[in-house]
């Protein structure tokens, strides 16, 4: 990492910390911003979000390891994550897992050579009602068929 | 994402309200008055666990602090659950007046929505909503022109942890911590969030409140049983013809609700989501109640077709994710019952190890800190016993089809 780049990280950090407070209640909400903006916290990013808000790195590290929304190694440029659980399988999950790995070549839990992708899966989408379900990012689509979902992944920048 | 938004009905909670009514209402009252009529509702807790709310805000209220807090559990993480998703989409004002009567009733200045982090969606249509109430001062300071009442409601985005649906594991995760369960006693209505007294309610439990301080805890019981009273919104997915949020008074048996939903050729009924039970087809003349099938609304429906030993797999390969693996039960006990259920598929088992399998289910039901631990076995032992013959005898050795 270069240093003007650790430095704008640090900068936008200290703005995260300005926005929610340097309590460790904002934990949290700082790293989902992290998250959002780099799709990953690396290391640089906890170390200071550790000094800012006055706790050990390992403290951060350990909360990041615990959600499963939060991660230090990066993923692709879009995250995809299908639910896997009943009511979403019994609609038809695995086609849509099978057409989504034909299409880009990878297993699911992997990442697209060209890093626009990473496909995972979610538990619980909560929309057990209008399934299968899947999210790209932070948008969800309902009610899908495998070729709906393919084409849906096409249609991401 | 598409708003499906339907004109819905039902007799409490999808009955007619207007926004701010319940807020009008409860600051015309005393807090004990409003404290008595939630008394007089019998509502308990519909998160699952069904605790009496009254008996939460009279502690909450009770407890000595300089600073109180007042949760709304919206981390609806359990599988076959979305009522909570439709609430918040489409009925806001009950959920957050709700609030403000909460907040009033047991003195809290701060109100905290705890989201899903699979709905981040609904973040910015509930902070543009909260917005408008700080307008129309049904936030903030002196709320409709009552002296010294603050209350405000924040929004906080959870991160994905089935786990932080348990609401000190809510607690710790809003702390800045690892979403992992606290020892209870102590419990949050005295130690709570940073310390303080803090009252965790489910957001159906809230939009009942609204309800119930407009039109009267009489009116609210007169609906359901006589332990379960008002009404419940069932989450219904799976085999069925029309799925969705369905609003029906406590007490309503099982086979009724199918018809409702138009599932004619269900064989099981999983209730309560994955850590629920699976109840099958001779028994759907059970009623939904806390006296005899509890639920927090989850319904999935499973047809002829369905292969349950696939379905248990699912449930437990789902509790094995999301154990959050501080205590030994919990972390250990998912992933030897998921074995199991992996050998039986493979037909690769003695009956001794299933039964072993099954006392340690009930181990893990007694021994396991919170409550993901103590029902996780819940499927495994409801599924094996109820649906044995497909599973065991199915007059090829017990390969399961195989």
């Amino acid at each position: 990492m270069f240093v003007a780049e650790k430095n704008a990280l640090s900068e936008e950090i200290e703005s995260y910390i300005n926005k929610y407070g340097n309590d460790r209640s904002s934990l949290l909400m700082i790293l989902h911003e992290i998250q959002k903006k780099h799709r990953h916290i690396s290391e640089f990013a906890q170390q200071e979000v550790a000094r800012l808000l006055n706790i050990h790195p390992v403290e951060v590290y350990s909360v990041i390891s615990f959600f499963a929304f939060l991660n230090s190694n990066p993923k692709g440029r879009n995250l995809v994550r299908i639910c896997q659980t009943v009511s979403c399988d019994m609609k038809g999950k695995s086609g849509l897992v099978k057409a989504i790995e034909r299409e880009l070549g990878i297993e699911i839990g992997g990442t697209t050579k060209d890093n626009k992708f990473t496909v995972e899966y979610a538990n619980c989408l909560g929309l057990c009602d209008m399934g299968p379900a899947m999210a790209i990012n932070d948008q969800v689509f309902l009610q899908l068929t495998p070729e709906k979902a393919v084409e849906l992944l096409g249609k991401v920048k | 994402m598409e708003t499906l938004k339907k004109k819905r009905t039902g007799p409490v909670i999808f009955s007619e309200y207007k926004r701010g009514d319940a807020i009008k209402k409860a600051l015309s009252m005393t807090r004990e008055d409003i404290l008595f009529e939630l008394k007089d509702s019998k509502l308990k807790g519909r998160g699952g666990a069904g605790f009496p709310t009254s008996t939460k805000w009279m502690l909450t209220a009770a407890a000595k602090s300089d600073e109180k807090f007042l949760v709304c559990n919206a981390d609806e993480g359990e599988p076959g659950t979305f009522k909570d998703r439709v609430l918040l989409m489409e009925y806001p004002e009950l959920v957050f007046d709700g609030m403000v009567v909460g907040g009033y009733t047991i003195g809290a200045k701060k109100g905290i929505v705890y989201l899903r982090g699979e709905y981040e969606y609904l973040l910015k249509p509930l902070e543009d909503y909260l917005e408008v109430m700080r307008k129309d001062n049904l936030l903030g300071k002196n709320i409709l022109g009552k002296k010294d009442f603050i209350f405000d409601i924040e929004v906080f985005l959870g991160s994905g942890a089935y786990v932080c649906g348990e609401e000190t594991a809510l607690i710790e995760s809003l702390e800045g911590h690892r979403g992992e369960p606290r020892n209870r006693p102590p419990y949050p209505i005295n130690t709570g969030y940073l310390g303080r007294p803090t009252s965790v309610n489910n957001v159906e439990t809230l939009a009942a409140v609204s309800h119930i301080v407009v039109k009267g805890g009489g009116w609210f019981a007169k609906f359901g049983t006589d332990k379960s009273t008002g009404s419940k919104l069932f989450s219904v997915s799976g085999d069925c013809e029309r799925p969705g949020v369905y609003e029906l008074p406590w007490g309503i048996k099982i086979s009724e609700l199918l018809d409702i939903v138009g599932a004619n050729n269900a064989k099981a009924v999983q209730i309560g989501g994955a850590s629920g039970h699976c109840v099958p087809k001779s028994q759907f003349n059970r009623t939904m109640a806390y006296e005899d099938v509890a639920t927090g609304g989850s319904v999935m429906v499973f047809n002829e077709s369905r292969n349950m030993l696939h379905v248990l797999k699912n449930f437990m390969e789902f509790f094995v994710d999301e154990s959050c693996g501080q205590c030994t039960p919990c972390r250990m006990g998912n992933v030897k019952l998921l074995e199991g259920v992996e050998m039986i598929e493979k037909g690769e088992y003695t009956f001794a190890h299933i039964n072993k399998l099954k006392d340690l289910g009930r181990t893990m039901q007694l021994a396991s800190k919170c409550g993901l631990g103590q029902s996780s076995p819940n499927p495994f032992i409801s599924i094996l016993e109820n649906f044995n013959d497909e599973i065991f005898n199915a007059g090829d050795g017990g390969r399961n089809g195989k």
